[in-house]
């Protein structure tokens, strides 16, 4: 416990001196990396249009508020497709992470060197947005929801397969170490004591990223990958305000129905 | 059956946990292997069915040596012994009869057992090993609604299951109650005297490994230091394998012989975390 | 050896049906879904899907088939990346969306606690809880790309739009998570602090602040790796960062650029990651 004398009195304090120090330095330090980003983002800003933010804003809800329902219709064919895109590409990235995981978890991975590579492949898949896949693939495999769907499944890749190799990596050892020894092959050994234990964590980040791709999905029709996208790149473009209102309603309505079956099921699955 | 030559195991830290162990298990003897914490119980079991790598030795289990087989023949000696841990080893979200029906695994085929598939003559004796061990109502249940002592004879059922000629067996009392201690212990005895299975017992509460053990060897710093009749456990005997101690409890021939009303023994050892 | 008796009049015909089918040979494991009925409704309302999905979906393979050679020019690119002939828009854009990205989430957390402490059930009166579950519910729902649209048309083109979105995505990140965890604080800490009987601000001080901090710091890192991924995204629409150096790149198929820029962001993700998890350490 760290105590202080003054005049020869012991004073309790709540760090050692040294550690106290070491924490002001380091918000000193970002004090002023924040201050000095702030100059950078304030250089390229045009502050006058700043001012008129509020009115702008203003103005925006105006021609948002109300919503044009008149195209409720033509949305439901490209909410559809959007619910495609999500689902299907979740589906493709799944089974794509799962032997991936495997390979990158340190406790089932047949060589260190295979290791390396899954892991390369998830960090590569982690570290790039689903839209970015998506602006690639239009210009590779064409406009329209195909591109959409492989855009959300290399998205995924990487976040179910970090996810599903940290929890492999966290199993009880005991049952797998019982089941080597009665003679059983090593994937007999992964199918009834590893994924026993990974099932319910499996479950639970599918369907969570499931959740988030809905999300996603619903932005690839700005780059041309299909989905609701689509319509609201287009309403944007001819500023029908009006419109993107609507598109938003339709994409709240939709997000709130995929998070509540989210949440039921990895409460379901425990 | 078992036969354990020049035995010794050096790990990468340098540490020697197992240095020249010579020993000889003949089919159908039950042997209690004691000594305190470290002399290398654990790792003498573990080295005869390759969980841990034996540095030197040999290791013959019914005339075959098994000491650096590898792939399918280590499968294939490893199917002959069953094993039984400390703690119950189960996999919790699978059912008993899952659990059980795994130590069959080496003998079927991979989509089989993944269906679950197995053998009707398979599911029959799962199901008279669960009677057996007094279980029979509960293979529906998960393993992680079972208390310890039930997990333990789950984890019976399965060593038994593969039709092992040994059992070898790691300190399957220290996480129970002394009651329930006892019932095991009988249970596994009187098993191995039905099916003619030899078995090594790791164990640390010598009263309880005296009254239902054929033999005892005694481990210290991974060295043998007794091997014989568990009567002939003397306190100086016990004193050069675990240190000196009060080993009065112990001495005392006039007492009556598996009294299970008895309170509970006192664990001379004291190696209870 | 008698077992911790079950009668077997206790048990359910269910249940004895089964044991007489094991004792015969007979077994299979108790399905997952029980009720028969959900189990019917589960697997045909999969297959209702997977048939409508299968029909809707429209690929045209021969424009993929085409597309192929400008995959294998994409692959390629990655083994020749160019960082050299665009290098001055590539330094200018990585440097913004590394000061946004900071920025955005100083600003961000600063502001999710105040929204969060609001948003927690068991310490806000009730108006606060749903005016700030509003804000939670909007910034999540839609995603950073949306938002970056509507602050650009505000606020106009440059970093300050990006700034302000990834703040306000920020805010319903942390916020969510940080009422969570203070709705499901053990309640004795809290009570004890309260019957000390000091003023509000020091019951969060010393109550819920140290039940919330660890996960506060780790939270805030992960953030930040978010928020520059964002970053690199939500230039396309003008609100500042390498995402419009990016898009033109790719729109003129000048993949060795592309591959320089993406690989720069893979590099900065994993020092990141890294730095996160040292940090952790040290602040645990």
């Amino acid at each position: 416990m760290p105590v202080k004398h003054v005049n020869n009195v012991p004073v309790w304090q709540r760090r050692e001196p040294l550690k106290q120090y070491a924490i002001w330095a380091g918000w000193m330090l970002g004090g002023m990396l924040f201050l000095l980003c702030w100059k950078v983002i304030s250089d390229n800003t045009i502050w006058e249009f700043m001012y008129d933010a509020g009115t702008q804003a203003g103005s925006l809800i105006g021609r948002m508020i109300p919503p044009d329902w008149s195209i409720t219709g033509s949305l439901m064919i490209p909410l559809w497709d959007t619910i495609n895109i999500a689902t299907v590409g979740t589906a493709l990235g799944i089974v794509i992470a799962f032997p991936l995981a495997f390979l990158a978890a340190r406790n089932t991975t047949p060589h260190p060197a295979l290791r390396a590579v899954a892991l390369g492949i998830i960090v590569s898949s982690r570290s790039i947005n689903a839209l970015i896949w998506a602006m690639l693939l239009v210009t590779i495999v064409g406009p329209g929801i195909f591109a959409g769907m492989l855009a959300i499944a290399l998205r995924s890749i990487g976040f179910v397969g970090k996810l599903l190799y940290e929890a492999i990596e966290e199993i009880h050892p005991t049952p797998v170490e019982a089941l080597s020894s009665t003679g059983a092959a090593r994937t007999q050994v992964l199918a009834y004591s590893v994924w026993p234990q990974i099932m319910p964590a499996f479950a639970g980040i599918s369907v969570y990223r499931w959740d988030i791709n809905i999300r996603e999905a619903t932005t690839l029709g700005l780059v041309g990958a299909g989905g609701i996208g689509l319509q609201m790149n287009a309403s944007i473009n001819n500023l029908a305000w009006a419109q993107v209102a609507t598109v938003f309603v339709l994409i709240f309505a939709t997000v709130i129905v995929s998070e509540w079956v989210s949440a039921k099921v990895r409460h379901a699955v425990i | 059956m078992l036969k354990l030559t020049g035995l010794s195991k050096r790990y990468d830290t340098g540490d020697l946990a197992l240095n020249d162990i010579n020993l000889s298990v003949p089919a159908g003897q039950v042997m209690a292997l004691i000594g305190p914490s470290g002399a290398g119980k654990s790792t003498l079991i573990r080295c005869v069915n390759r969980l841990v790598e034996p540095s030197t030795g040999s290791i013959e289990l019914d005339g075959q040596d098994i000491t650096r087989v590898r792939g399918s023949k280590l499968r294939q000696a490893r199917r002959q012994i069953g094993m039984i841990f400390q703690n119950y080893a189960l996999v919790e979200r699978l059912s008993v009869m899952e659990n059980v029906l795994s130590g069959r695994l080496a003998y079927v085929g991979f989509w089989r057992s993944f269906l679950r598939k197995f053998p009707a003559s398979d599911i029959q004796q799962a199901f008279n090993l669960l009677e057996r061990v007094g279980l029979q109502t509960m293979f529906d249940k998960r393993g992680d609604a079972l208390s310890g002592g039930q997990k333990q004879r789950v984890g019976i059922a399965r060593a038994l299951m593969q039709n092992p000629k040994l059992l070898l067996v790691d300190e399957p009392t220290a996480s129970l109650d002394p009651k329930t201690s006892r019932q095991i212990m009988r249970l596994i005895c009187e098993l191995c005297r039905e099916q003619q299975l030899a078995a090594i017992i790791n164990i640390h509460d010598v009263v309880l490994a005296q009254q239902f053990v054929d033999r005892v060897v005694g481990l210290r710093g991974g060295e043998l230091v007794f091997d014989g009749d568990p009567k002939d456990l003397s306190p100086d005997i016990l004193t050069s394998i675990y240190g000196e101690e009060d080993w009065s409890v112990v001495d005392d021939d006039n007492d009556e012989p598996a009294d299970t009303s008895a309170p509970a023994a006192v664990d001379i050892a004291g190696a209870h975390p | 050896m008698s077992s911790a008796g079950t009668d077997s009049a206790a048990l359910s015909t269910l249940e004895q049906q089964r044991i007489e089918h094991a004792r015969a040979g007979r077994w299979r494991p108790l399905p997952l879904v029980r009720s028969r009925r959900w189990r019917w409704a589960i697997n045909l309302s999969v297959l209702l899907y997977v048939v409508l999905a299968w029909l809707s979906v429209d690929v045209n393979w021969s424009r993929v088939a085409q597309g192929m050679e400008r995959g294998q020019d994409f692959v390629a690119s990655f083994l020749q990346p160019d960082f050299t002939s665009r290098s001055g828009e590539i330094l200018t854009g990585l440097w913004e969306s590394l000061t946004m990205t900071f920025t955005a989430t100083v600003i961000g957390v600063a502001l999710a606690i105040p929204v969060g402490l609001g948003a927690a059930r068991n310490i806000a009166p009730l108006p606060v809880y749903f005016f700030c579950r509003g804000i939670i519910a909007i910034s999540r729902t839609f995603q950073e790309i949306i938002i970056a649209i509507l602050f650009v048309t505000m606020f106009g083109f440059g970093p300050l739009a990006g700034v302000i979105t990834l703040a306000f995505a920020t805010i319903g990140f942390m916020a969510k998570l940080l009422a969570e965890d203070i709705e499901d604080t053990h309640k004795e800490p809290l009570e004890a602090i309260r019957a000390t009987g000091g003023g509000w601000l020091q019951w969060i001080n010393y109550a819920v602040q140290p039940q919330v901090m660890p996960r506060l710091i780790g939270l805030s890192l992960y953030r930040l790796d978010i928020n520059f991924r964002e970053s690199a995204v939500i230039g396309i629409v003008g609100a500042g960062g390498i995402g419009a150096t990016l898009n033109t790149s790719i729109n003129r198929y000048d993949y060795d650029t592309s591959a320089a820029i993406l690989l720069l962001i893979i590099v900065i993700v994993l020092m990141s990651e890294y730095l996160s998890g040292y940090v952790r350490k040290w602040t645990q």
